[in-house]
């Protein structure tokens, strides 16, 4: 039996429970579009299963050279797009600080002057012909990733009748399981419209929010050329397998 | 000696917003050239194991209004009920059944998958889960994306015996995770509020 449990390969463990006291509530009516779109029942809770350990991969290499590059990947030959030039870093960790290596991080952003490449925008901003607003990157080894790009603008948006979203960048993070799924939003270190966004404040623990704004870090700048902001990012860890009951032959 | 530390939090969730598109599908959306093709358009391979079907369905509001704006993903088990995952301890996996899938639904809220059924997965524990794939949403106005589960109508047997399913049958509300089989078609409406509202998962 011993000699079972050590060769064969193991399940991998369940994931911690996630802690909603770090995550908006889904019916938050500061945010107007939330108020139709939350489910109201309460959602079922289960120890997570395979369905949920396992999650889909992607090989480094998928990517195109330029994929982690939205300065030029939109841009015609020759040409950029236009805004304060920085780079965005960071390490993908799980709540245990292992690093997560070799998964997909999406992200999409408007331009330097606030506008979306989309056809349901509606801010009069212009666009930038050389800025599609879309990337991905995979991590390293380490769990780390880094884009270039251009900060994108602060734009006003139709909610209360004068509501401005900061500066940010949206994030798409896959993890090793499904159940590791997450979209976010990265925000800049001292932005004053981060304390009056309705959807910032969808999340009521200022601490939670404060995890979400990426910080200026000037010993990555590159001199002459890009501002540096790193932002690390954790996903939910999984529980150690080294207590749980097997059954014979399962 | 073992230092103190705290388990990091999980970084918060925030809306994926109306143009979530344009980090998900952009090619669909007119951002043409970046990459070669958006993500997720084939869960299955030519020559994959299993019953060919399409799951449609429409997403709804507590208004009855189509979430025209959303991005839906599958994830699902092979044929024979293995997942195609680095996480998957078992090996065996068909590898034309990729079993990821990422579509936008359309003005109507429409969304469709082409894939295969999967076959049953072990539960925790022991037994077997009923066949079934996973659906996790993201749209404006959702702060954190919407997990449920889309089960089979044709399995009724397996589906008495699902730990999952038992518990949505216990509230009564077992019926929305069941997805109508009508030949290869199987149709799996999502209510995201209201009298019908779908089971939503924290697993
Ligand atoms: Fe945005």
């Amino acid at each position: 039996m011993t000699d079972r449990l050590v060769n064969a390969p193991q399940e991998a463990g369940a994931f911690m429970e996630r802690d909603f006291s770090q995550h908006p509530p889904a019916f938050t009516p500061g945010y107007k579009s939330s108020t139709l779109r939350a489910p109201k029942q309460a959602l079922i809770s289960f120890a997570s299963t395979l369905s949920e350990k396992t999650g889909p991969a992607f090989g480094h290499n998928m990517l195109g050279e330029y994929d982690n590059d939205l300065i030029i990947n939109y841009a015609k030959a020759g040409e950029e797009a236009i805004g304060p030039r920085i780079v965005v870093h960071g390490q993908l960790l799980d709540q245990n600080a292992r690093p997560i290596p070799n998964v997909l991080l999406e992200f999409w952003q408007a331009n330097a002057g606030g506008r979306y490449r989309h056809k349901r925008e509606g801010y009069r901003a212009p666009l930038d012909p050389n800025f599609g607003g879309f990337g991905r990157t995979i991590t390293d080894e380490n769990g780390y990733y880094w884009f270039r790009t251009i900060k994108p603008g602060p734009y006003p948006w139709p909610n209360g009748v004068n509501d401005w979203r900061p500066a940010h960048i949206h994030f798409s993070l896959f993890g090793s399981g499904f159940a590791q799924r997450l979209v976010s939003q990265m925000y800049f270190e001292g932005d004053p419209l981060i304390k009056i966004c309705p959807i910032v404040n969808t999340i009521s623990d200022p601490a939670a929010i404060d995890r979400l704004v990426a910080r200026l870090d000037m010993n990555n700048t590159v001199p002459m050329d890009l501002s540096a902001y790193r932002f690390d990012i954790v996903l939910r860890g999984r529980r150690s397998t080294f207590f749980e009951n097997r059954k014979e032959g399962n | 000696m073992m230092l103190p530390r705290d388990y990091l939090k999980e970084t918060p969730s925030q809306t994926g917003g109306p143009y979530v598109h344009i980090g998900m599908m952009p090619n669909l959306f007119d951002i043409n050239g970046v990459i070669p093709e958006d993500l997720g358009g084939d869960i299955v391979l030519e020559g994959v194991k299993g019953e060919r079907i399409t799951i449609k369905g429409r997403i709804v509001d507590g208004g009855g209004n189509p979430v025209f704006d959303c991005v839906v993903e599958l994830w699902q088990a092979d044929a024979n009920g293995i997942y195609n995952s680095p996480m998957e301890h078992r090996s065996g996996a068909d590898p034309k059944c990729i079993g990821w899938g990422r579509q936008s639904a359309d003005d109507n809220g429409e969304f469709a998958f082409e894939t295969i059924k999967p076959g049953p997965v072990p539960a925790p524990g022991g037994g077997l889960m009923a066949p079934h794939v996973t659906l996790w949403i993201v749209a404006r106005g959702i702060n954190i994306g919407l997990q449920t589960r889309m089960y089979f109508s044709d399995e009724e047997a397996a589906n008495a015996k699902d730990p999952i399913l038992g518990k949505a049958r216990m509230i009564g509300r077992d019926g929305t995770m069941i997805g109508k089989r009508d030949g290869d078609i199987v149709t799996f409406d999502i209510y995201l509020q209201g009298e019908n509202e779908t089971v939503f998962l924290d697993i």
